[in-house]
């Protein structure tokens, strides 16, 4: 016997307690073609770290509330000239760097995604102007399917995420600014050391 | 909301609620650590700056309180014994100038008159903003300030940190550290803070379900103290040692009767002693007291550091608190050992009705 749940109840749940669902192969109206990415995906608990230029950051928790998986594989905002979607990685020696995230950030049907200092996140390249504390910044997410959806972040100070940056040599807009830009030249990442 | 406490498993997980009509920690019964700490506001701050601030107070306060991390909290783990955690926001005048709203700043909003007794410290007095952390756990305070004084640092400064402690049996009242029971004399009922404590909107209506602080730190020379033999200690405040009770009476709680005289017709109760110069003269010179112990590292050559955060929350300190300063001031027996080096007055806004609203809210909207 399989199991349909509707959309509208997998909405209202809690991201956290969130268990795997018994799901059908989708069927019927159920198919991703009736419900954009945009429509399932939510984001609560986000914020950006304060910077008065250079490079900043953010986090929060997403949620997919639709069946499907989705992918977000790309991110804008005003705040900054482009955005990127980053992972950190920790290399055979120990040190701690981030990268572009390939293939974007995935979220699982029904899951959620947590971009957290330490993990992925949203990273702002090159801020048109500084991020002052208490302001809110619009960030958008496109996703695979073409949708997008919008959201504001509050700006606060922060004292972590500086992992170093490693540039994809393969990226086009090859001139990246150097993690010295912001004023960091030891990387650490937050709860590091004793 | 009194005494609100969920059923838990142990006091580290009991939670105070953050929302409702009034913030918690003023009406809610006295934890045994408090952390009292003001900020000045960065040049430069703004309406919108304060707003934001404002709202990232919230947030966190919100969730710590509840037992869960802050927003960006580099030490979650530190989050999970809420411990009664309450945490209560004042405004200095600062406030109201910075963002343009003078107009809704109360009058009695500023520094009090000085008094003759005195010695204040800038270093103890003022301030822009004010964070009142109280918990059952002091790990639990200082993870509070922390989290609200690092989100926010490009904004603001700390001007001044002070720490208390305080540890009566609950529903008891405490000793200070000159040993006396302190704090016999209270506002208890709800409808005595509704009618002293809690603004109601009819003069300055974004207050309303607010109130106001004055917050004094009052040295004790416990070195001269010690000189003191306890007869003497007990005329001196009017109050018994042992029990707290008034000199004229056999428990804690029983009026004082300052008319009351022994044989050769001298007052049982000195009209000099603290009891009866603090005794307010009419219902409206009433206040809720809420203090707390402070014992610090000691100066150079100094064995001691000690005295009492004293606090008072009332609708207008003008009215309410002045009067009863002056009198202390003008004379009372206990001066001898203790002095004032510390004062700010804040006013504190409303409680936080829903999640989604932000401390400050009926202000910046008025």
């Amino acid at each position: 016997m399989s199991l349909r749940i509707p959309h509208r109840r997998l909405a209202g749940l809690a991201a956290v307690a969130f268990a795997p669902l018994l799901l059908s192969a989708c069927s019927g109206d159920d198919s991703p073609a009736d419900t954009t990415a945009a429509e399932v995906v939510t984001i609560q608990d986000q914020w950006i770290k304060a910077a008065d230029s250079g490079m900043s950051a953010a986090f929060g928790v997403l949620t997919n509330s639709g069946a499907s998986e989705v992918t977000i594989v790309s991110a804008e905002s005003p705040a900054s000239a482009w955005v990127e979607l980053h992972e950190v990685v920790v290399d055979p020696g120990g040190a701690t760097t981030m990268r572009e995230k390939d293939g974007g950030f995935v979220l699982p049907a029904g899951g959620t995604l947590t971009l957290a200092p330490g993990g992925e996140h949203l990273m702002f390249m090159d801020l048109a102007g500084p991020l002052r504390t208490g302001s809110e910044v619009p960030v958008t997410l496109s996703f695979g399917d073409g949708s997008s959806t919008t959201f504001t972040a509050q700006v606060r100070d922060f004292a972590g995420n500086q992992e170093n940056y490693v540039p994809d040599s393969g990226h086009a807009g090859a001139d990246h600014p150097g993690h010295g830009d912001t004023g960091h030249s030891v990387p650490a990442t937050p709860g590091d050391g004793a | 909301m009194r005494g609100a406490t969920a059923d838990a498993a142990t006091p580290a997980e009991t939670v105070v609620p953050f929302h409702g009509e009034h913030q918690a920690g003023i009406a809610t019964p006295a934890q045994r650590h408090a952390a009292f700490v003001a900020f000045d506001l960065r040049p430069g701050g703004s309406r919108d700056d304060i707003v934001g601030l404002l709202k990232i107070w919230t947030t966190d306060a919100a969730r710590l309180t509840r037992g869960e991390p802050a927003l960006a909290d580099t030490e979650p783990e530190l989050a999970a014994r809420p411990a009664r955690l309450t945490v209560t926001v004042g405004f200095g005048p600062a406030v109201f100038t910075a963002a343009g709203l003078e107009r809704q700043r109360p009058a009695w909003l500023g520094p009090l008159p000085p008094f003759g007794i005195d010695r204040l410290e800038p270093a103890w007095s003022d301030g822009d903003l004010l964070v009142q952390v109280c918990a059952e756990e002091p790990t639990t305070v200082a993870h509070a300030v922390r989290v609200l004084s690092r989100g926010v640092t490009s904004l603001v400064t700390v001007r001044w940190t002070q720490r208390g402690f305080r540890d009566a049996e609950p529903g008891r009242t405490p000793r200070n550290l000159m040993g006396q029971v302190d704090g016999t004399v209270n506002l208890t009922t709800d409808a005595e803070l509704d009618r002293l404590v809690w603004h109601d909107g009819s003069v300055t209506p974004w207050l309303a379900g607010g109130t106001s602080l004055v917050l004094r730190r009052i040295a004790m020379n416990l070195d001269t103290w010690d000189e003191i033999d306890p007869a003497a200690r007990e005329f001196t405040v009017g109050r018994r040692l042992a029990d707290g009770a008034p000199l004229t009476g056999a428990d804690e709680f029983d009026e004082p009767d300052f008319e009351a005289v022994d044989s050769y017709g001298i007052p049982v109760i000195p009209p000099s002693s603290h009891i009866a110069r603090a005794r307010h003269t009419h219902d409206g010179e009433r206040f809720l007291r809420r203090g707390y112990n402070y014992d610090d590292a000691p100066g150079p050559g100094r064995i001691s550091d000690s005295g009492l955060l004293f606090t008072a929350y009332q609708r207008d300190p003008h009215a309410q608190f002045l009067p009863v300063q002056a009198r202390l001031a003008e004379f009372d027996a206990l001066n001898e050992w203790t002095t004032p080096i510390g004062s700010a007055v804040f006013a504190l806004p409303p409680g936080v009705q829903e999640p989604g609203g932000y401390l400050g809210q009926t202000l910046f909207e008025a």
